[in-house]
């Protein structure tokens, strides 16, 4: 028979390669032919597609988490530790022989159905082999799953504030005037640092222990853009891929490029890395090439592309967009409400979220005080940020096949996110699925945008979501139209997923697979 | 590259109570040669990834390894225990104790050397071909020769 191993061990100097001989060697005594790849300190040289394909089975004597676990995939194994493969080789091999020869027989009912793991092992493949195409999503969904468990984390913290605290927790935190009662900033430099003036105890005076969930759930966000980031470029160029990735992410915070911004510095970011760790040096720099030099060059590059080259193009899009949407505030007030429902489903968090949030906010103010269609805009683009999430969260309840475990548990957060007016929930899928995603929430809301303004819903507050539900005119028209633009976005992207659908669900389950989720 | 063994790391006939003990003696070694800088500090680096899983290998093999900070460069120290002393390795003591010093960072060639070497170990051969050997130099040249350093 012929067999792929694994190997691993926590230093990576030792087991890994006495487990990996002793495979081989026993392998060879007894006859069959066992290719080892050792996942060690010396690096990793991947075993190639065809000696996957070739494989009846798999050996995993592996103390860490198995790299590249979907490429086996479907394939019958034993899982038995390093520690085993070093003093009982002979067992180890015997149960993997066992394994292989109880594994389902061609042609049984479970025989289809283990093969039917195949293609997605492959197309989970990381070798020459696969498409860019793949490799790319591979990469993107790296990022994601990191990125998953930020949004839900922060994003509920944020709800929770809201829901303790009720929406002037905003201004309590960040200053501004609500109710007649002005406020100072006393959370806005956060991470970083209080804002002056201010500590945790006055936080907690002013703010209470909502104000506090509400700070470390944006805190949380704050890490949203660099994980996703960070995580693309690791995914690329493995750690070197770190440092550029999340410095890059970081700088989309000031220039303003939400996630999408995130999405391109991490593949940049990625890609310099990538490059660098396949340069030619001499050998007495390569000791100091993943410590100093790659991290040094890759960092100062990513830095000087984000804030220099991306930076001023964004910020000029951004500027020029509120001043168009200034331009359109006297027209067609419900041609207004779709493109400003457009421009918030959009990038979700980018330039031109930003540019309708700050059109609508901005123009709040004025509206309180001077009267104007300030209120009914306000509330046309916080239900336009409401769609998103809740429209995921409907997609993954209504077709759970076509998403990975942790998309439909992200799903389930996203009902209270899109309930919240954190547009954010709705980013894991727009960054993983973009060209799916984003058209379907940019259609929901759009109409949602569209129905607002036509119903005429006045709207006091910046945010909130359904907590200021109180504060709206016509709540119930206001809610029939989020709920409309949830089920368009719902109903387009299963339309988009379903469109391949075989692919998708199975790209899905082979993600389950290297995330180690049960089927 | 600096030989990863030589003759001074090679004792022929070590009487250790323990392997904390035969550790240490081997650790000396290094320590002498200027191949390890903090004595202590390394060895406790050896015993906090000895304490993660016992490092008896089977054929009387005792392999107390660190990547540590307080190495200056690859080494092997390498000593025969003709009364055996015990590394928890389910068949018994070890009569060869092999003690590696890995630094902390630095690129994987060194790495590649080591693993060689972890494969040579589970090979009889190798492991008879040490216990026979004459004198201090020619296992140090021995074991430099089969793990393919300079």
């Amino acid at each position: 028979m012929k067999f792929v191993a694994v190997t691993s061990c926590p230093t990576g100097i030792a087991h890994t390669y006495m487990a990996a001989e002793n495979l081989e060697q026993t392998g060879k005594e007894l006859g069959h032919e066992v290719q080892v790849e050792t996942q060690g300190s010396a690096g990793t040289v991947p075993l190639s597609d065809d000696i996957i394909a070739a494989a009846d089975g798999v050996i995993y004597a592996a103390d860490l988490e198995v790299k590249g676990k979907a490429r086996f995939a479907g394939k019958p194994f034993v899982d038995v530790g390093v520690k085993k493969a070093v003093h009982d080789p002979k067992a180890v091999l015997a149960a993997a022989i066992a394994a292989v020869e109880n594994a389902p027989k061609a042609g049984t009912a479970e025989a289809a159905a283990a093969a039917a793991a195949p293609p997605a092992a492959s197309a989970a493949s990381s070798t020459r082999k696969v498409g860019a195409g793949t490799k790319a999503r591979q990469w993107l969904m790296g990022g994601v799953s990191y990125m998953i468990p930020f949004v839900a984390a922060g994003g509920l913290l944020i709800a929770l504030g809201f829901l303790f605290g009720g929406q002037e927790v905003v201004y309590k935190l960040y200053g501004g005037t609500w109710e007649g009662t002005e406020y100072q900033d006393i959370a806005g430099g956060l991470p970083v640092g209080f804002s002056s003036g201010a500590d945790i105890q006055v936080l907690l005076d002013k703010a209470g222990f909502a104000g506090l969930l509400f700070v470390i759930g944006k805190i949380a966000f704050f890490m949203l853009v660099p994980i996703l980031s960070g995580f693309i470029a690791f995914a690329i160029a493995d750690r070197p891929g770190l440092v550029p990735g999340i410095v890059g992410g970081l700088i989309c915070g000031p220039i303003g490029a939400g996630f999408l911004g995130g999405l391109v510095s991490g593949f940049i970011a990625g890609g310099l890395a990538y490059g660098m760790t396949r340069l030619k040096v001499p050998k007495g720099v390569r000791g100091i090439m993943p410590v100093v030099v790659i991290p040094l060059v890759t960092t100062i590059l990513i830095g000087v592309i984000m804030f220099l080259v991306l930076g001023p193009p964004i910020a000029a899009v951004q500027s020029a967009l509120e001043d168009w949407l200034s331009g359109l505030s006297g027209g067609n007030a419900i041609l207004l409400g779709a493109i400003l429902g457009l421009m918030m489903a959009f990038d979700m968090g980018g330039p031109l979220n930003k540019a309708a949030y700050v059109f609508a906010a901005g123009g709040l103010t004025i509206a309180i005080t001077e009267g104007g269609p300030g209120l009914q805009i306000m509330a046309a683009v916080m239900a336009a940020g409401m769609t998103p999430p809740l429209g995921m969260a409907v997609a993954t309840l209504a077709r759970k096949s076509l998403w990975t475990e942790a998309e439909r548990e992200n799903g389930l957060a996203c009902w209270l996110l899109g309930a919240s007016f954190i547009t954010e929930g709705a980013i894991p899928f727009a960054a993983a699925h973009p060209l799916r995603v984003i058209p379907s929430c940019m259609a929901g809301s759009a109409v949602t945008g569209a129905m607002v303004m036509a119903f005429g819903n006045e709207l006091r507050a910046p945010h909130g979501g359904i907590f200021v539900l109180p504060l709206i005119s016509n709540p119930v028209l206001y809610l029939v139209a989020i709920a409309v633009g949830t089920l368009i976005t719902a109903a387009l992207v299963i339309l988009l997923m379903s469109l391949d659908k075989k692919k998708t669900e199975e790209i899905a389950h082979s993600e389950d697979v290297a995330e180690g989720v049960p089927a | 590259m600096t030989d990863l063994i030589t003759a001074e790391l090679v004792v022929l006939d070590l009487v250790a109570t323990d392997k904390a003990d035969a550790t240490r003696q081997l650790a000396q070694k290094l320590a002498d040669a200027g191949r390890v800088t903090d004595l202590d500090g390394f060895l406790a680096d050896v015993a906090a990834r000895e304490a993660q899983m016992a490092t008896g290998m089977p054929g009387g093999i005792g392999l107390p390894h660190a990547r540590s900070e307080h190495v200056t460069v690859p080494s092997l120290g390498l000593a025969r225990v003709p009364a055996g002393v015990d590394f928890g390795a389910p068949d018994g003591p070890a009569t060869l104790v092999f003690l590696i010093a890995a630094p902390a960072g630095g690129g994987s060639e060194h790495l590649t050397i080591l693993a060689a070497l972890a494969r040579r170990l589970v090979r009889p051969a190798f492991r008879q071909t040490i216990i026979d050997a004459p004198d201090a130099a020619s296992v140090a040249s021995y074991v430099q020769g089969e793990v393919g350093g300079q």
